[in-house]
Formats: structure tokens, C-alpha cells, sequence
């Protein structure tokens, strides 16, 4: 396996002009719509719902659509977003024929979904604060969790990238994978009315640690669990940013 | 000085031998030809001279370091022109030359002013602030060249840099490569086109199914393999074997293709020799060379 290099940040600011070229058509799914869920299911289905935890539900919902919002972004970014750039702009081809490697791309592709992340997070978290959601100053701390939260989920889209035969592959990645985890990770109930093998079992979705971290900084109430979530978080993060180093150059360099 | 050294170098891939022991040396300001047909190895050469593709065995030299150690210095003394473009589409011409500039860490000023040079010397600078779409193939082509210039590398590596151009924009593109040499850029052209080749290089290599067949000036492998002047003898079904037969007698270097024999190395008194078929001459050309070493049938 072979190393990245200080160079990536050229394809972190190469995807960062061309997104802020874009911005304007690409924030609305990631900031409107969670805005909308926010708002049906909080104060719409909410109201029905009452109190889950000492909180509202609208209080209750947020920081896990932060979490969850966060992932779609990044698995967005690293799957359909790096995908195109790879197989059909051939920008990958364009910047290894310069003093890049293939590991640079690599990383300034996953730092860069990281960084769409903390935007969409940070965003969702503005929104939140201006609804006046937010009940404790560790907030302040989410939009890290978002990078972290991303970091992880580009580096899992990414591998998933590197062995996709064709775009429609993603499907698969969406439908069997991230979408199961924004339903089963406790984003809109508490995971503690499932059955105690569901519960430990939903540790496995790596959106659970995120989501248990985005609450507790959201209402101040730590539980005992926030480090283990962290180590999964950073886990899983390097786990599969070093499996796509190999995965890659695998698919890239022939 | 060579500027690439390249020796027995192999690329396999699985079954397929794409490159076979190829060893050549490309001089410095000289401007190399590699033709050859389809899957003859030429974009494998060049894909693992420009440090994209590791060789399954045989060294590759450029400017004196060895690859793939030396991948990024190397990568960065080269400029590579590749056959289909690979703009960033959401980007304008200008921020497309800034972005490729920053990837060889050329600070901001400097970028805008080579990018800006760039843009005169291929007539584009008046579509700095256009969406690449808007560009013609000839100003895409254009681009890509003036693109690979923006690191000023000593040695340009163009992968059939008019494929699909009209005579005008290839007759430019031309110019400006003929100009790039006689300032001292190093050139390594990849191309099909035989009037290209015949126009720009200095040396040719004449590679198939892996092999460099032949490698010299397009001048010497014209006399070398056809001889100047080839003899044309219109043949018809009924005739054919006889004016065959004739001039195996006559032990000369000929060949048939479909309707036509041609006979070369011929001088004129020779020639006289198969008057009653009545045999036209012509000046030769590459493409019979390219003929005569690759074959008629088409390899796929």
C-alpha cells in the first residue's frame, strides 16, 4: 500500500470550485429536504407523538437528521459524484497525468466528501438553532461529528466505487445499505424499544455511533457510550479509507 | 542526451502481450513518431512512459531518472496530451488551465499568466471565460495541447492530437506543434496518420502486435522498405498470374494488393523490363511502408 501525499488538497479545491460553480442546485436536496422532514414529521407527525425522552419529537428528530443528512452527502459525493468523474469526465486520467498519484485522488475524493458533510451538517444545524431546537452549547461541537460522520461514509462509498461495475450498481448501495441505516439507527426512535439483540445488533450500522453523538451534543446528555461510538466512528474511518488506497489503484492503475 | 531510455520493456495484460521487449531512445528536441494500427502497443507505451501504467518488466529512463520511483518529478517535467478530452466540464477554459496548473503546484500569478500565454499561442484567448461545450473539436484540441503546456515541460507526449479534425484545424495544430519544436520542446507523437507522421517527425517507429518493427527517419524507411519510386501494374482476374509469374522471374520485390501489383526498389531501366503491363509509377509514401511492415488485413 502506498501513501498519499500533501498534494491531494489540489483535488479537495479542484471538487470544491466545480461545487461552488454548482452550489445553488446541489444545496436544495441536502438543505431543503431536510428542512421539509424536519418540519412534517417534528411538528406534523410530532404532535401525535408527544414527548420521546424528556425531549420533544421535533428536539428528539434533529440531531439525528444532521447525522443522517450528513451521510447522504458524503455517500453521494464518493459514489455517483466520484463515479462520474472517474469513468465518465476521465478527470481522474486528467490529474494523474500530472505529478498526482492515484492515492492522492483518493484522499482529496474522501476528504472532499467530508467536507460536503460538515456544509450539509452545519447547515441543518444553523436551521435547527434558528427554530430554536438546539438545548446545549456542546452543539457547537457538531459540525466536527459531521466531518468524522463523512469522512467515514466517503471512505465506505468510495471502496463500494472502486469495485461498481456500472453507475446502476449504487442501487444496491443505497437501497440495501444507506437507506436501511437512516430507518434503523435510531434517527426517528429511540433504539431502546427494540429487543436487546436488535439493539446491540444496530451498532453494526456505523450512522448508530453518529446519530448517538449528534444527541448527546444536541440536548447536553452524555451517555456513557460516547466513546465507544467515537472508536467506531474512527474505526470504521480508517478501516475503509485504507482498504480504498489499495481497492483503487487497483481498479485505476492497469 | 536521451530524454527516454527505454529498455526490453514488457507490458502484459493476463494473456495479452501488449508490449514485447520494445527497447528505443528518444533524443532530446527531436520529434518521435510511434504509428502503428490499432493494438499495435502504442498507447501502452505511452501510458507506462508517462508513469500511469507500471511495466510488467524492462526499465523506462526519462531525463535520467528511473521509473516508476521517479513518477511524480517525472510527471512533472512532462506535458501529456491525451487523445479524448478530459476538461472539467463545469469549469470555464480559464479556470480548467488554473485548475491543471495547481496540480503541478504552479502559484496563483504564474498560473494566470501562463495560462494567459497559453490561450494566445493556440488563438483561444478569447474564450478564456468560455464553458467548454461552447469550444469546437478543433478548439478542444487546441486546448488540451495549450493545457499541457502550463507546466513549460521539456518533453510533449500527444496521443493523436488531430484524430477527427477538419483540415483547418489539423493544419494549426501543425503549425503550432512544428513551432513548440523549433523552440526546443521535445515531442512524442502517437498517431495514425501517416501525412502527420511523414510532416512532423524526425524519427518513426513503426510498431505491431507489440513490436517496434522498423525505426528510423520517415525519409530512410521509405527507401529502406519501398524504395522511392513504387511501379503500379493494374491487374485483372484473367492476367494476374502471368504478370505475377513475370516478375518472380525477374526476381523483383513486388507484392499484390486486391486489384494491383506493386513492384518496388526499382530504378527506371528496371522498370523498362515490365513494359508490356504497362506499369505506372508514383512517388512513395509512408503508408506504403506502413502497409508493406503491419499487412493489409485488418487486425483486431
Amino acid at each position: 500500500m502506498r501513501m498519499f501525499s500533501w498534494h491531494f488538497i489540489h483535488v479537495w479545491q479542484r471538487n470544491r470550485d466545480v461545487f461552488f460553480r454548482l452550489w445553488r442546485t446541489e444545496a436544495v436536496g441536502y438543505v431543503i429536504e431536510p428542512i421539509i422532514i424536519l418540519l412534517a414529521l417534528g411538528t406534523g407527525l410530532g404532535i401525535y407523538i408527544g414527548i420521546v425522552g424528556g425531549q420533544k419529537y421535533i428536539e428528539f428528530l434533529a440531531p439525528g437528521i444532521i447525522a443522517s443528512y450528513s451521510m447522504f452527502s458524503a455517500s453521494f459525493e464518493c459514489t455517483y459524484g466520484s463515479f462520474i468523474r472517474m469513468e465518465y469526465q476521465n478527470t481522474y486520467d486528467a490529474i494523474l497525468a500530472t505529478p498526482l498519484n492515484v492515492e492522492d485522488v483518493i484522499a482529496g475524493e474522501i476528504f472532499w466528501g467530508a467536507t460536503r458533510a460538515f456544509f450539509t451538517g452545519t447547515g441543518i444545524l444553523f436551521i435547527a438553532a434558528a427554530f430554536q431546537l438546539v438545548q446545549s452549547p456542546w452543539a457547537i461541537l457538531i459540525p466536527i461529528v459531521c466531518f468524522m460522520d463523512g469522512l467515514m461514509f466517503a471512505a465506505i462509498a468510495l471502496f463500494f466505487t472502486s469495485l461498481a461495475p456500472a453507475i446502476y450498481t449504487f442501487n444496491y448501495f443505497f437501497t440495501l445499505f444507506i437507506n436501511p441505516m437512516f430507518f434503523l439507527s435510531g434517527v426517528f426512535f429511540p433504539l431502546d424499544q427494540f429487543p436487546q439483540i436488535l439493539q446491540s445488533l444496530s451498532w453494526i450500522f456505523p450512522l448508530t455511533s453518529v446519530v448517538h453523538i449528534t444527541r448527546g451534543l444536541f440536548s447536553g446528555e452524555f451517555s456513557s457510550e460516547l466513546w465507544l461510538a467515537l472508536a467506531i466512528i474512527l474505526a470504521f474511518a480508517s478501516l475503509f479509507f485504507t482498504i480504498s488506497l489499495v481497492t483503487m489503484r487497483r481498479r485505476i492503475v492497469k | 542526451m536521451a530524454i527516454i531510455k527505454v529498455v526490453n520493456l514488457t507490458k502484459k495484460f493476463k494473456e495479452l502481450v501488449a508490449v514485447s521487449n520494445v527497447s528505443l531512445e528518444i533524443a532530446e528536441r527531436e520529434c518521435f513518431g510511434l504509428l502503428g494500427p490499432n493494438g499495435a502497443g502504442k498507447t501502452s507505451l505511452i501510458r507506462m512512459i508517462t508513469a500511469v501504467s507500471p511495466p510488467t518488466a524492462g526499465n523506462i529512463w526519462v531525463m535520467g531518472k528511473d521509473l516508476p520511483k521517479y513518477d511524480r518529478e517525472v510527471k512533472a517535467q512532462l506535458g501529456v496530451v491525451p487523445q479524448i478530452d478530459n476538461f472539467d466540464p463545469d469549469l470555464t477554459v480559464m479556470r480548467n488551465l488554473l485548475t491543471y496548473a495547481r496540480y503541478f503546484d504552479i502559484p496563483g500569478k504564474e498560473a494566470y499568466r501562463r495560462s494567459l500565454e497559453a490561450l494566445k499561442l493556440f488563438q483561444l484567448e478569447e474564450k478564456h471565460n468560455s464553458q467548454i461545450r461552447e469550444l469546437s473539436g478543433g478548439m478542444k484540441r487546441r486546448l488540451l495541447i495549450a493545457r499541457g503546456l502550463i507546466n513549460q515541460p521539456r518533453m510533449l507526449i500527444l496521443d493523436e492530437p488531430t484524430i477527427g479534425l477538419d483540415p483547418q484545424a489539423k493544419h494549426l495544430v501543425w503549425q503550432k506543434l512544428k513551432q513548440l519544436k523549433s523552440q526546443g520542446v521535445t515531442e512524442l507523437l502517437c498517431t495514425q496518420n501517416m501525412e502527420e507522421a511523414t510532416l512532423l517527425c524526425d524519427r518513426i517507429a513503426i510498431m505491431h502486435l507489440g513490436k517496434v518493427l522498423a525505426l528510423d527517419s520517415p525519409q530512410q524507411l521509405i527507401r529502406r522498405f519501398v524504395g522511392d519510386k513504387i511501379w503500379e501494374i493494374e491487374v485483372t482476374p484473367n492476367n494476374k498470374e502471368k504478370v505475377l509469374q513475370e516478375l518472380a522471374n525477374l526476381k523483383f520485390d513486388f507484392e499484390e494488393a486486391s486489384n494491383v501489383v506493386q513492384a518496388f526498389h526499382l530504378d527506371d531501366e528496371s522498370a523498362k523490363k515490365m513494359v508490356s503491363f504497362n506499369p505506372r509509377p508514383r512517388s512513395a509514401t509512408l503508408e506504403d511502408v506502413f502497409f508493406r511492415l503491419t499487412g493489409r488485413l485488418l487486425i483486431e
